[in-house]
């Protein structure tokens, strides 16, 4: 059933045009060190036994933010079918880092990867009135004002999906 | 209207045809194919409006309780609302809270509603820097312009033309060309001015009463970094944005997008409650982001009424409260996609339901302008997401209009002519195509006599100069033996005894007095399939009063058309309209002008004569008695049809006898009924029907057979093309065996 879940949630997200790395905690680390263009900027992940690379600012100023390249942060979940992924606004910091950098790098775990919006919804009624502050986030920041589609408007010009598989 | 105002107006709308028609109708188009595409893939798109209609049915029903809610929520949260009753009082509000925070610059994300209340200019009053994030939106105030779309406000900008602008204002050090260029200036610019900003303002497209949380539905990322960069965020919103839940926003999560730009979901759908928890950014550049400031941060709600209460309390404008500002109406909309919102719009709002807002928030004279645009074709009403009946609303504020107005002047030479139940004041042009059924009976009585005064030089130059009626266009030629005179003294071919069924042909007035030979086509056709044919004696839907705004006329009409034709649906015989605009009006505006059950016994027991053709050869009747088409067929099916969802009967039928169709796919011809006859809009029409010449002169359909099921579009192809078109009936007609295509 969860294999299902993913392969929905790959397909939407090509269709956003995101590239999708499905991998295990172990292997995390590396993932992002590969997909990471410097400087780079992040939160800490809040998975067990997952960790930035070394390369990456997780204290960054607003200067730092605003030059860097690559943002990482976990997301709270994820919408397979429309390839979304649910961005905390939380004092750590994950809006400003997903937002500023051209590049936003998102991890998720498997588990928390949930079929469709219905079940989002439900979801961000809990976190919501418990006072959260939620951005769905689906594909890159884009704008056709200019006369044309172009990506990357305020926001990132391209998303990576990072999903864990084990947990 | 005078000959001069009309004048006046047919120039403005050449003005902007020429100078924003072709931007608007590109990026329009492509919003709206998109759209088809992406309904197209939602099984549960109808699932989804019930849902999203009856969440705002229930919102509005409920306001003032939610109100309290979502105050009450807010502040909990440690935010503050205030209740605006008007703009002055919500500017007044807004500027306070910027000078308490002693704030120099203002960073703003696109809203309608602060366009409404004119924020930006009570702020630079106080001397403030304000500045719009949303590129379309900057573009418009870097050139000092109105939004003329309310989701793409520059649509009608083209490329060059923000590159010229931005050359002029900017001088920037290397030249912005590609739209990549244009782009990453802007992000560039305004990134400055988002870093140095005191307060964000946003609007809301959401809000919701439990949690009291705003929704902001965006693709650029400019609201996120708005609200995140500064310490004081205000959002403005119209009480009409607030919903029970946040479960509630699920539907028009699913509906606003696809109902918008055609994209599946915006890139950004943010749901916050704030004060928001995020660092701030708004201190020491060099200083890392601290945990802390998420604490410092201040919010305000600002709801708005600003006449929304009184939209409330209002039967006919309620409706538009449920509007959730997709601009689907708009971007369905023919006329709208050649002229754009800078005709199509009051004093803020564009498109097919600025009508409603318009009145609602700034008055019928905002609304009076191009209230006139809308021709009723209804391609906007299967687009909406919450379901508005748009042109009904623009329908009761043409007719409060023509109560309010004063243009009189005619009226003496006109009483006598066209005398109807409405008011006096009422334009002379909407008086004569409003009683067309009066001027059919009285030119068919005088035919051939009326005819050739109608096409005489003098007359039809008083014609145009007092009522507007174009001379470019050819007048309807009326004949001396109505459709039901020639019934009557012919009497039905198959006997009510030998026939599989009995019908009421709906003798309506173009076809009775006009194409008469239509509608013996359709006896012929009805016959041939061995159905007993009766018509009756029944009058004018109504169609042509209510399209002018004449809304007790329609109303008296359509009591008269039910008492003609109860009896004869309560025999259980079915009625069979040939105009698919008098079709629509049993099945769809009769609703509104008919107590309920004679309202759905006429709808349930009326059909398109084509869908009733269809249903024959269904139950049997052979399709061998019914000409075979002889060449490929290009269709046009009436838009009222299409709405109704009824043009597939057509190219089934025709496919069925073997025929090659090839339908168009242009929302309108242009004509739409008397529009394309008032010399204020000869030009618009034409450009609209350009679009179906297009289609209709390509190599595929060179050489077609032209059919169109409505009157008026038969009238327009015959305008725009060097054929004349036919209507399906008369294609098949049996006793055309012998003839040729024309
Ligand atoms: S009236 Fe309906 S279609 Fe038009 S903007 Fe509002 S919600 Fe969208």
């Amino acid at each position: 059933m969860e294999s299902d879940v993913l392969g929905t949630f790959e397909s939407a997200l090509q269709r956003v045009d995101v590239r999708l790395e499905r991998t295990t905690a172990a292997n995390v680390r590396g993932i992002l060190a590969e997909v990471l263009e410097p400087p780079a900027v992040g939160v800490p992940l809040p998975f067990d036994g997952v960790s930035l690379p070394e390369a990456v600012e997780t204290e960054p100023t607003p200067d730092e933010l605003e030059a860097a390249t690559t943002g990482i942060t976990a997301v709270e979940f994820a919408v397979a079918d429309y390839g979304s992924v649910a961005i905390r606004s939380s004092p750590t910091g994950e809006e400003p880092v997903s937002v500023y950098a051209d590049v936003h790098a998102a991890v998720v775990a498997a588990s928390d990867v949930l079929p469709d919006m219905e079940a989002a919804f439900e979801r961000l009624g809990t976190d919501a009135r418990g006072g959260a502050d939620t951005v769905l986030a689906t594909g890159p920041s884009a704008t056709a004002d200019m006369g044309a589609l172009v990506t990357g408007a305020h926001g990132p010009k391209a998303v990576h999906a990072v999903v864990i598989e084990d947990r | 209207m005078s000959s001069d105002s009309r004048e006046a107006k047919a120039t403005r709308i050449r003005h902007l045809l020429r100078t924003e028609g072709d931007a608007v109708e590109r990026n329009t188009r492509t919003f709206n194919r998109g759209r088809y595409d992406a309904v197209a893939e939602l099984e549960a798109y109808e699932e989804y409006r019930n849902r999203a209609r009856e969440i705002k049915e229930r919102a509005i029903e409920n306001l003032p309780e939610l109100i309290d809610e979502v105050a009450a929520a807010v502040e909990e949260n440690g935010g503050t609302v205030y209740l605006a009753d008007d703009a002055a009082d919500a500017n007044r509000y807004v500027r306070e809270v910027v000078a308490d925070a002693d704030a120099e610059t203002v960073v703003k994300s696109k809203s309608m509603t602060t366009e409404e209340l004119e924020v930006n200019d009570a702020l630079e009053a106080d001397g403030i820097d304000v500045w719009e994030t949303d590129l379309g939106e900057f573009v418009l105030q870097v050139a000092d312009e109105t939004p003329s779309h309310i989701v793409a406000p520059a649509i009608h900008k083209s490329r060059e033309g923000i590159a010229e602008l931005f050359r002029e204002r900017f001088d920037p050090d290397e030249r912005l060309e590609t739209a990549e260029d244009l782009t990453m200036f802007a992000r560039g610019f305004l990134g400055e001015r988002i870093r140095e900003a005191d307060v964000g303002v946003t609007g809301a497209n959401f809000v919701t009463a439990d949690s009291g949380s705003i929704a902001l539905v965006t693709s650029e990322g400019n609201a996120r970094k708005t609200v995140t960069a500064t310490d004081t965020q205000i959002a403005v919103a119209g009480v009409e944005k607030i919903v029970p839940t946040v479960e509630d926003l699920h539907p028009f999560v699913e509906l606003i997008g696809k109902s918008g730009t055609g994209q599946d979901v915006t890139a950004y759908v943010s749901l916050l409650t704030p004060p928001v928890d995020a660092p701030s950014l708004d201190r020491d550049p060099v200083a890392p982001l601290s945990s802390e400031s998420a604490d410092e941060r201040d919010f305000h709600l600002v709801l708005v009424d600003n006449g929304r209460t009184a939209m409330r309390e209002d039967d006919q404008l309620r409706e538009t409260l449920y509007c959730i500002r997709c601009s689907a109406c708009a971007n369905s909309c023919a006329n709208f996609q050649s002229v754009g919102g800078h005709a199509f719009g009051g004093e803020t709002y564009s498109g097919g339901i600025a009508t409603g807002w318009e009145t609602g928030v700034h008055g019928y004279d905002s609304a009076a302008e191009f209230n006139d645009l809308c021709t009723g074709c209804t391609r906007c009403v299967n687009a909406c997401p919450v379901k508005i009946d748009i042109p009904w609303i623009n329908n009761v504020v043409r007719d409060r209009l023509n109560r309010g107005g004063d243009d009189g002047r005619f009226e003496f030479v006109y009483d006598e002519l066209v005398p109807d139940e409405e008011p006096g004041g009422i334009d002379l042009q909407k008086r004569l195509f409003g009683n067309y059924e009066t001027l059919a009976k009285l030119g068919s009585a005088t035919a051939p006599v009326s005819n050739w005064v109608g096409e005489l030089g003098p007359v039809r130059a008083l014609l145009e100069r007092a009522a507007g009626v174009d001379e470019r266009r050819s007048l309807p030629e009326f004949h001396r033996e109505t459709l039901r005179d020639w019934f009557s003294a012919r009497g039905p071919s198959v006997s009510r005894a030998d026939a599989d069924r009995e019908v009421v042909l709906y003798p309506d007035a173009y076809t009775n007095y006009v194409d008469v030979d239509r509608g013996k086509a359709a006896v012929r056709v009805l016959e041939a399939l061995n159905v007993h044919v009766r018509i009756p004696a029944v009058g004018e839907s109504g169609r042509a009063p209510l399209s002018q705004g004449m809304i007790d006329t329609a109303d008296e009409r359509a009591s008269r058309v039910y008492a003609a034709l109860a009896e004869h649906v309560d025999a259980g015989r079915d009625v069979v309209v040939i105009e698919p605009s008098d079709l629509a009006m049993f099945q769809r505006e009769y609703e509104k002008l008919l107590p309920e059950r004679s309202f759905e016994r006429l709808r349930d027991g009326s059909y398109e004569i084509l869908e009733y053709v269809y249903g024959c050869l269904e139950n049997g009747a052979d399709p061998s008695a019914l000409r075979r088409p002889e060449r490929p067929v290009a269709y046009h099916a009436h838009c009222q049809q299409r709405t109704l969802g009824l043009e597939r009967y057509t190219t089934t039928v025709f496919r069925e006898l073997g025929a090659d169709v090839l339908e168009s796919d242009v929302e309108c011809c242009g004509m739409a009924g008397s529009f394309g006859y008032k010399t204020q809009y000869y030009d618009l029409s034409m450009d609209v029907g350009d679009r179906l010449r297009e289609q209709f002169t390509s190599p595929a359909a060179r050489d077609r057979l032209v059919v169109a099921s409505g009157t008026s579009c038969e009238e327009q192809l015959g305008a725009l093309l060097e054929r004349d078109a036919a209507h399906p009936v008369e294609v098949l007609d049996p006793a055309r065996r012998n003839r040729t295509d024309r």
